[in-house]
């Protein structure tokens, strides 16, 4: 009988582990569920990078400055 | 007077302000356990491979193996809840916070990224060999995977410690006017900062009572139950001695922690302590008549009503000595001289002095873009470094504006204190009633009994299923009251340091992005309603798990 490689024994812990879940189906599905919400729902419609969108690419100092300057008055 | 509760629909940055504190009050529901049931469990598995080594009878060696295998269950399922939570406050940076996120971006990247880098691959590394490698890898290597976890969780914490230190006591940086950026000059200034340091201390050896609260109370329902006596007992042994180090350490790093703020925020500690006039001998209040919502009349008040203090206490824990100087509110607004004679300038002499940092970087960036001589860009950078260190005063219009909210800051600090030291009291108790010490446990025993707060047939006895059921009750209780606590210490930092998002360099309203209060809002509705559905998922989950309980060996 041969011995396993490495990597052959680091994919069957991963995979013989997910398979024989039993509470950790239920754990990866509120991951699943909480990151899709995270990260697509909330990200892309709720959290924009102000930055991004209000300054010009490579003017993110000025508009900061401006920013700040004006917040003075 | 500023009627804190109006103002938190009053705009842009109080919506923001509500929406990051209620986004850091969920996530830290979960690190304290994370973090406490790592070193629990590290303990636990430790137990069972001695016991594995030692071969010991199958049945000692299956037993702590079970006993590990279910507070990693439970570890399990509040890290699965707890994690990414966090990334949302980086999201609320980017789009509530972005003045503030441009100035800190170079100081929080590399904290943040390693912090990143860590959580990644030692975590899902290690975590994944926890729970899949028992019959895959050798008993050692699991164990090794078991403690890295919880090491990796430990260091996670370390980074963004550092992160929150920084913006407390913003050290090892370089404000760089061309870029608009803190630059980060000595990694090893920021990453081992005393504020840094104080902060990881206090906040994980307090996240270990909360998981030995935790174990405590989850054990003791047991022992109401009458089911899983063995593993309750003994898991309630390893837990008070985890839970009454972690109080006591609490208690010594808190100290540190406030000698600290001290220093480097003295008018967080005036806050904390409602102190409105110092001066030298100050004693440590107890307790007062401080409203918690109204901020009071503290220019005109001598001291809070009521007032009921330890005499020289504060300036003891301040300062080393009975009769070191603590400023109150109104001499740092007014300006005071320390013992040794240096000067701190009064509030109109920062405000002052900030605004004439902000014309000469507003002339340095004009006369830059308009391509002026350096001797002229030389002398409006002289001009803004000789005052930066008051760049925010710039940005206040009342000096009333530096005072933060006294009330919650005063009774969050008891809050945190009072609950602290009760949980030394439960520790100790329990840690009696639940290992033979000598003289000690039969004393309590017999005091409790005398007091009528345990049958006396059991006053001689030892072993923690002998503990009095009112203890049992109380254990659970003390899992909310741990929470409360281990929340009003960040309800203390965070609060005690308003206006500031950076000490000293940005205000709350110049740190904030030039949103519709709307938006922010509705995004605020959108996260409680998804916070307290993760939240009833999580406590749902971990009961049904607690009532199953261990697989029995």
């Amino acid at each position: 009988m041969t011995k396993e490689g490495f990597w052959s024994r680091a994919f069957h812990l991963y995979y013989d582990g997910f398979r024989s879940m039993t509470l950790g189906k239920t754990l990866w599905a509120v991951i699943l569920i909480k990151l899709f919400i995270i990260f697509v729902v909330l990200k892309i419609f709720f959290f924009p990078n102000f930055l991004s969108s209000h300054a010009e690419k490579g003017g993110e100092a000025d508009f900061v400055a401006t920013e700040l300057i004006k917040r003075t008055h | 007077m500023q009627n804190i509760l109006l103002n938190i629909d009053a705009g842009t940055i109080d919506w923001s302000r509500a929406q990051f504190a209620l986004t850091a009050i969920y996530h830290w529901l979960f690190v304290p356990l994370t973090l406490g049931l790592a070193l629990i469990m590290g303990i636990c598995e430790t137990i069972y491979y001695k016991k594995l080594r030692a071969a010991e009878s199958t049945q000692t060696v299956g037993f702590w193996k079970e006993t590990s295998k279910f507070w990693q269950r439970l570890f399990g399922i509040n890290f699965a809840m707890g994690v990414a939570t966090g990334i949302i406050l980086e999201f609320e940076f980017g789009t509530n916070w972005s003045n503030y996120s441009w100035l800190v971006g170079d100081i929080f990247g590399a904290p943040l990224a390693v912090e990143g880098i860590v959580a990644f691959f030692m975590e899902s590394t290690f975590v994944a060999v926890m729970f899949f490698g028992w019959k895959k890898v050798s008993a050692g290597f699991h164990l090794a995977s078991t403690w890295l976890t919880g090491i990796g969780a430990t260091l996670s914490a370390w980074w963004i410690l550092v992160a929150n230190a920084w913006m407390q006591n913003p050290v090892g940086c370089e404000f760089n006017p061309d870029t608009m950026r803190n630059e980060m000059t000595s990694f090893a200034d920021v990453a081992l900062s005393s504020s840094a340091v104080d902060k990881f201390l206090h906040t994980v050896i307090s996240a270990w009572i909360i998981g030995a609260v935790f174990v405590v109370a989850v054990s003791c329902w047991y022992l109401l139950k009458k089911r899983h006596t063995e593993l309750a007992v003994k898991s309630i042994r390893i837990a008070v001695v985890v839970g009454i180090i972690a109080a006591l350490g609490a208690a010594f790093t808190g100290h540190i922690s406030g000698q600290d703020v001290a220093k480097t925020q003295p008018m967080k500690l005036a806050a904390m302590e409602a102190l409105y006039n110092g001066g030298t001998d100050q004693g440590l209040t107890a307790i007062a008549l401080v409203n918690p919502i109204c901020q009071p009349d503290y220019a005109n008040e001598e001291s809070a009503p009521l007032k009921v203090e330890m005499p020289y206490f504060l300036s003891l824990m301040a300062t080393n000595s009975i009769h070191g100087y603590v400023p109150g509110i109104n001499d740092i607004l007014n300006g005071y001289t320390r013992p040794d004679g240096t000067r701190e300038p009064s509030a109109d002499e920062k405000i002052a002095r900030g605004k004439q940092a902000i014309a000469a970087l507003q002339a340095y960036r004009l006369a830059k873009a308009e391509g002026a001589s350096d001797s002229i860009l030389t002398a409006q950078l002289s001009i803004f470094n000789e005052n930066k260190d008051y760049f925010g005063y710039g940005y206040v219009t009342d000096k009333s504006q530096l005072v933060p909210p006294i009330g919650l800051n005063f009774w969050a600090f008891r809050t945190m204190v009072g609950v602290g030291c009760l949980l030394i009291l439960f520790f100790g108790l329990v840690l009696m009633l639940a290992f033979k010490i000598p003289f000690f446990s039969v004393f309590t025993r017999r005091l409790l009994s005398a007091i009528g707060l345990m049958d006396e047939a059991h006053a001689d006895v030892h072993g923690a299923t002998r503990m009095p059921v009112w203890l049992y009750w109380a254990a659970i209780i003390m899992v909310p009251l741990a929470y409360i606590a281990s929340e009003s210490g960040w309800l203390v930092a965070e609060l005690g340091r308003q206006p500031w998002t950076i000490q000293d360099m940005l205000p709350t309203w110049a740190a904030v992005s030039d949103l519709q209060a709307g938006s922010v809002a509705l995004t605020f509705i959108l996260f409680l309603g998804l916070f307290t559905a993760m939240l009833g998922i999580e406590i749902s989950i971990m009961l049904k798990q607690i009532k199953k309980g261990p697989k029995e060996s």
